[in-house]
C-alpha cells in the first residue's frame, strides 16, 4: 500500500462517518454551526494525527504477540493484546490532556478555537476507532499509520462541516414538523453517505495500474476497466 | 435490631419513580432518538438481527455493572478526573466482554469487529455516567441501565429486522422468502431483494423514519430547527 492510497481511502472511501458512522455523536451534537463545526474538526485531525502513530508504537512494541522481544527473546510468546482496548484509551485520554497543556501554553490563539472541544474528544469514537482499525489493518510502518490518522481525520473534517453548512441552509427550508432538528439530519447524512459510495471504485493500488499506464495514456477506457475490475472483486 | 428501626422507611424496591426510571427511555427519553446517544455502533452493526441483539446484550452488561461501579464510587471520584476513572472501568468491563464473546460467539464478534471495542466510547455510557450514576445510588442507577438500554435495543432490532427482512431476505439468518439463486418461493415471481438496504446508508434512512413516526406520534418532542 502506498501513501497516495492510503490517504484516498482515509479521506474518501472508507470515510469515519460515512461508511463506519465512527464519531456520529458529536458529529449530530456539534454541527449546528460552520464555526464551531471547523473548530471540532481541526482538534479531531489533531488528536487523529498525535494518537494513532503512539497506539501503533504501543501495538508493535507492547501489545501484539511477540512484540516484546526488544527487551528479551523469552518473551517471543507472549500476547498482551486483550489489553489492547485499556492500553489505547488510556493513551487516548491522556494525550487529549497533553495536548490541551500543549497547545494552551504555545498557541494561545489555537487554544481559544479549540479550546472547549478538546476535552470531548477523548471520548469520540471516531479517535478509538481510528487506533482500532489501525490495529486491524497492520499497516507496516508508522509513516503509513500516521498517514492513516491525518486522512482519516481530514475526511471526519470533510464531513462535519459540510453537514454544518447544509445545517445553515435548512433553517429556511419547510421541513415536516417532526422531521426538524435530528431527523432531517440523519437523512441528509444518509444522501451524503450514496454519495460518498461512489468513491468506492476508485483504486490506487500500485502494481496493476502502473502497468496499465506504462501501455496507454490515462484514458476514460482505462479508468471504466479499472471500475470494471473493482466490481468484480 | 434497634439501628433498623431508626432508619427512614426504606423505599420499595419498585417504587413508581423506580418505574419511571425503567420505561421513560423506552419511548419519551429514548437513548438514541431521543438523547442522540450511542449512534455510532448503532447504525454500524445494524445489518442482522443477531448482530443487534448481541450488541444490546454487551451494551447492558457494561452499562448494567458500570452504571453500579460508578454509582458506588460516585463520592471518591474527584471530578478533575473523572472521565479517566470513568474510562477505566468502561474498558476493564469491555475487555471482559470482548473475551467471552470471542471464546463462545466467535463468528459473531468476528462480524462486529472494532465495535466491540468501540462500547468504551460509545456515549449512552458515558452519557448514563455523567448525567444519572454520578448522582445516584446503585440500584437506581442500574434500573436506569436496563431502560436505557432496551430503549436502545428495541431502535436496534428494529432497524436490523427491517434491514434484514428487506435487504438481504432473511430472518435471524434463515431465508424466508425462498432461495433466491434457485428462484424459489417469492423469488419465482420475480421479488428481488434490495440490495441497497443492507449499505451504510439505509441505516441512517431507518432510524430518521423512526424519528419521524415516533415524534409524529407524541408532538411534545419536536425540536424548533
Amino acid at each position: 500500500m502506498d501513501h497516495i492510497n492510503i490517504f484516498l481511502k482515509g479521506v474518501f472511501i472508507e470515510n469515519m462517518i460515512f461508511a463506519y458512522f465512527l464519531g456520529m455523536c458529536s458529529y449530530l451534537a456539534v454541527s449546528k454551526t460552520v464555526k464551531t463545526a471547523v473548530g471540532l474538526g481541526a482538534a479531531v485531525i489533531f488528536v487523529l494525527g498525535v494518537t494513532v502513530p503512539v497506539n501503533y508504537l504501543l501495538e508493535n512494541y507492547v501489545l501484539k504477540e511477540g512484540a516484546l522481544t526488544w527487551l528479551d527473546p523469552s518473551y517471543a510468546d507472549m500476547d498482551l493484546s486483550f489489553l489492547s482496548f485499556i492500553m489505547f484509551i488510556a493513551v487516548i485520554a491522556s494525550m487529549v490532556q497533553l495536548v490541551e497543556m500543549l497547545v494552551e501554553k504555545f498557541a494561545p490563539a489555537l487554544y481559544g478555537a479549540l479550546g472547549i472541544f478538546l476535552p470531548l474528544i477523548a471520548v469520540n469514537c471516531s479517535i478509538l476507532g481510528g487506533a482500532l482499525f489501525m490495529q486491524e489493518r497492520q499497516y507496516s510502518t508508522i509513516g503509513e499509520a500516521t498517514n492513516f490518522g491525518i486522512s482519516s481525520g481530514i475526511g471526519w473534517f470533510l464531513a462535519i462541516v459540510a453537514i454544518a453548512a447544509i445545517r445553515e441552509k435548512i433553517k429556511y427550508s419547510k421541513v415536516p414538523a417532526p422531521m426538524r432538528g435530528l431527523g432531517i439530519t440523519f437523512v441528509i447524512t444518509g444522501l451524503m453517505g450514496i454519495a460518498f459510495m461512489s468513491f468506492s471504485g476508485i483504486n490506487f493500488d500500485t502494481t496493476e495500474k502502473e502497468e496499465e499506464a506504462q501501455d496507454k495514456p490515462l484514458t476514460t477506457e482505462v479508468l471504466d476497466s479499472n471500475l470494471d475490475h473493482a466490481s468484480i472483486d | 435490631m434497634s439501628n433498623d428501626k431508626i432508619k427512614a422507611p426504606k423505599e420499595p424496591l419498585f417504587s413508581k419513580k423506580n418505574k419511571k426510571l425503567v420505561t421513560e427511555p423506552l419511548d419519551d427519553n429514548n437513548p438514541l432518538t431521543i438523547q442522540v446517544l450511542g449512534i455510532c455502533s448503532a447504525l454500524a452493526i445494524t445489518v442482522s438481527i443477531e448482530q443487534a441483539l448481541v450488541m444490546t446484550g454487551s451494551v447492558f452488561f457494561v452499562l448494567g455493572a458500570g452504571n453500579m461501579i460508578i454509582s458506588l464510587l460516585r463520592n471518591l471520584i474527584p471530578s478533575r478526573i473523572r472521565i479517566i476513572v470513568q474510562l477505566v472501568v468502561v474498558a476493564s468491563l469491555v475487555i471482559i466482554v470482548n473475551e467471552v464473546l470471542q471464546a463462545f460467539l466467535p463468528d459473531v464478534a468476528e462480524k462486529l469487529s472494532v465495535f466491540v471495542g468501540l462500547i468504551i466510547t460509545n456515549c449512552i455510557i458515558m452519557g448514563r455516567f455523567e448525567a444519572f450514576a454520578m448522582a445516584n445510588k446503585p440500584w437506581p442507577s442500574f434500573l436506569d441501565a436496563v431502560g436505557n438500554t432496551v430503549g436502545y435495543g428495541i431502535v436496534l432490532v428494529l432497524v436490523s429486522l427491517f434491514r434484514e427482512v428487506f435487504g438481504a431476505g432473511k430472518f435471524f439468518n434463515v431465508p424466508i422468502f425462498g432461495d433466491r439463486i434457485e428462484g424459489t418461493g417469492l423469488y419465482s415471481i420475480g421479488y428481488m431483494d434490495n440490495n441497497f438496504i443492507i449499505l451504510a446508508p439505509f441505516a441512517l434512512f431507518a432510524v430518521g423514519l423512526i424519528i419521524w413516526i415516533q415524534r409524529a406520534r407524541n408532538k411534545s418532542l419536536i425540536e424548533e430547527h
